[in-house]
């Protein structure tokens, strides 16, 4: 399986899509060469604004030039523009429904040696929480770039949460709807639902529970808002067990979204897998991630927890 | 739009009658920065702006940014004076389901181009306005009006920059330097220090306007001939709560509205 990191397949969308859509532009704060968006500069030098490390005023810029009918793709790491831009993302973009598209890169912990201040676990949970925020987060290189084109074919704001670290690249392409979950791996005992990186590792997983005997499906829940409640609502009535997988914190990420969706609807077993509560820290991003129980082996055994 | 001195003289009497009565009817609302913006805003949309207040989203309209979103009463009056809408939504004025927020909101109000009020996000709104109208080779022209205790917020500053950086000649920014915030005054709260050098520092062409509740004054700042490739800033001194005797220079009305009483002692004195 070849590898590709979602922040480079980004850069290179981002540009193919700027070829064929004149009206998208990018903007970045001092980052383009570590956010991919600097794929999108060569390609449209014209095209790429850079704000500068300010991430209140590039996501106040961004918010201005879509209200003149532009596209913007902004983009920074996670940390700063889900967290530091926070309320200008809020108040600047999403209260008036602003066609911004928010593409944050080195989200989660497999950020690696930044460390803790560099690895955002709580952006899920942030941009979820704002309403008419759409949140997506691919799962792979190729998911990431019919993501960034089904972004720009909807009109309002969009999250969309990429990874610094080189991960697999599926070999079957799987359909890309805003809001449609993909049944990867079809199972009777157990309903992994992961998002990001953690789709990869949750496959690797259940082919290590398949050895044992157990049967586990895994969907690739790539839009956490709108989540798609009658896909996770059927996996969890038919496998009666359900375990979510990400690389973010287990507050307010996909495992929230999962568990709204069915509490108080459907009876089963419950577990979250993701960073338990805790800042990142520094390390090889597959040894942080190892740190975090974030790896197949590791959430292999998670999952037989459940059963 | 183009108006004579006198009949925007008239024009911003009615719009700080408006003022009163909508905070009046409100109950609450920002009457003191309300009151002491109206010039300059008035000003901007009547002798400088190019909009059709039956086209309210004619793409190649100027655009306006209320960076200091609490005076909305203000912002609606012009509005309203100009015909975007009908007078009688003041009466929604911060009540539910009424398109008068607290503050502006555009998807709300014809003719308000940015959502704003939460301070300090306005000017940077303005800023990719006039880049993106730039970049879409437009002559569009984009005016901000912000507050002085609006500039301790860190955010103006970066936008400030990118505005020079971007040399951003379509770009008007005005300060509206009533001295005064809820705390008390700017001095007091947080000093702003020289804020024409650090405008000027910023590379702004900057026009200093000692009287800023003056059309005259006002209106030869906004059509002084912009400088190419710099952006421009008016720092204008105004006076909080202008025009109501009871409320001109006064801390506490920055947000609260008058009662009754006050609201007839104020459009007496709003007669002329």
């Amino acid at each position: 399986m070849s590898e590709k990191a979602t922040r480079a397949a980004y850069g290179e969308a981002l540009a193919e899509l700027g070829a064929v859509n004149s009206k998208v532009v990018a903007l970045d704060a001092d980052l383009a060469h570590a956010t991919m968006t600097v794929t999108f500069k060569n390609a449209f030098p014209d095209r790429h604004f850079n704000a500068g490390i300010a991430e209140a005023n590039m996501t106040g810029m961004a918010a201005g030039m879509a209200a003149m009918g532009l596209i913007p793709f902004c983009s920074t790491f996670a940390m700063f523009g889900a967290g530091r831009a926070y309320e200008q993302v809020r108040n600047s973009i999403a209260y008036p429904r602003l066609n911004v598209k928010l593409a944050m890169t080195h989200a989660g912990v497999s950020v690696g040696e930044d460390g803790g201040s560099h690895q955002c676990v709580e952006d899920l949970a942030l941009m979820r929480a704002i309403p008419g925020m759409t949140v997506i987060c691919p799962a792979d290189a190729s998911e990431t770039r019919r993501a960034v084109f089904a972004a720009a074919e909807m009109d309002g704001p969009v999250y969309l949460r990429l990874a610094r670290l080189a991960s697999p690249v599926f070999e079957e392409e799987q359909p890309f709807e805003i809001g449609r979950a993909n049944v990867l791996r079809e199972g009777a005992d157990v309903a992994v639902f992961a998002t990001g990186l953690m789709v990869s590792e949750s496959l690797a997983a259940a082919k290590l529970l398949e050895e044992r005997g157990v049967s586990a499906a895994v969907i690739n829940v790539h839009t956490i808002k709108p989540i798609d409640a009658q896909r996770v609502t059927e996996y969890a009535q038919k496998c009666g067990r359900v375990v979510t997988v990400e690389e973010h914190s287990v507050i307010g990420g996909l495992g929230d979204a999962v568990a709204e969706v069915l509490m108080g609807k459907v009876s089963c077993a419950f577990k979250k897998i993701g960073v338990q509560d805790r800042f990142g820290q520094s390390g090889k991003a597959k040894e942080v991630l190892r740190e975090y129980g974030l790896t197949a082996p590791q959430i292999a055994e998670s999952i037989r927890e459940v059963l | 739009m183009n108006m004579n001195t006198a009949q925007l003289q008239g024009f911003c009497t009615a719009v700080r009658r408006d003022i009163i009565n909508m905070t009046a009817n409100a109950g609450s609302g920002h009457p003191g920065g309300s009151l002491s913006a109206v010039e300059l805003v008035s000003a901007i949309f009547c002798t400088q702006m190019r909009i059709d207040p039956k086209n309210p989203r004619d793409p190649d309209r100027d655009r306006f940014v209320l960076s200091k979103g609490h005076a909305a009463p203000c912002y609606y009056g012009v509005l309203a004076e100009l015909g975007f809408f009908d007078r009688a939504e003041f009466e929604s004025f911060r009540q539910l389901h009424g398109i008068l927020q607290g503050h502006p909101d555009m998807k709300k109000v014809p003719g308000v181009d940015a959502s704003t009020g939460s301070l300090g996000q306005g000017v940077s709104i303005a800023v990719g306005m006039a880049l993106a109208a730039r970049h879409m080779g437009k002559d569009t022209r984009v005016f901000t009006v912000l507050g002085d205790g609006e500039c301790q917020e860190g955010q103006v500053w970066e936008a400030f920059m990118a505005a020079n950086h971007y040399k951003l000649d379509n770009l008007t920014v005005v300060v509206d330097n009533n001295g005064l915030q809820i705390d008390g005054s700017n001095d007091e709260v947080m000093g702003l220090g020289d804020l024409a050098g650090k405008l000027r520092a910023f590379g702004f062409q900057t026009i200093e306007v000692s009287d800023g509740n003056d059309l005259e004054q006002v209106l030869s700042a906004l059509s002084a001939p912009a400088q190419p490739g710099r952006p421009k800033a008016i720092l204008a001194h105004t006076c909080k709560g202008k025009g109501v005797s009871f409320m001109e220079g006064q801390v506490g009305w920055h947000g609260k509205a008058p009662s009754e009483d006050q609201r007839r002692q104020a459009l007496q004195e709003l007669e002329g």
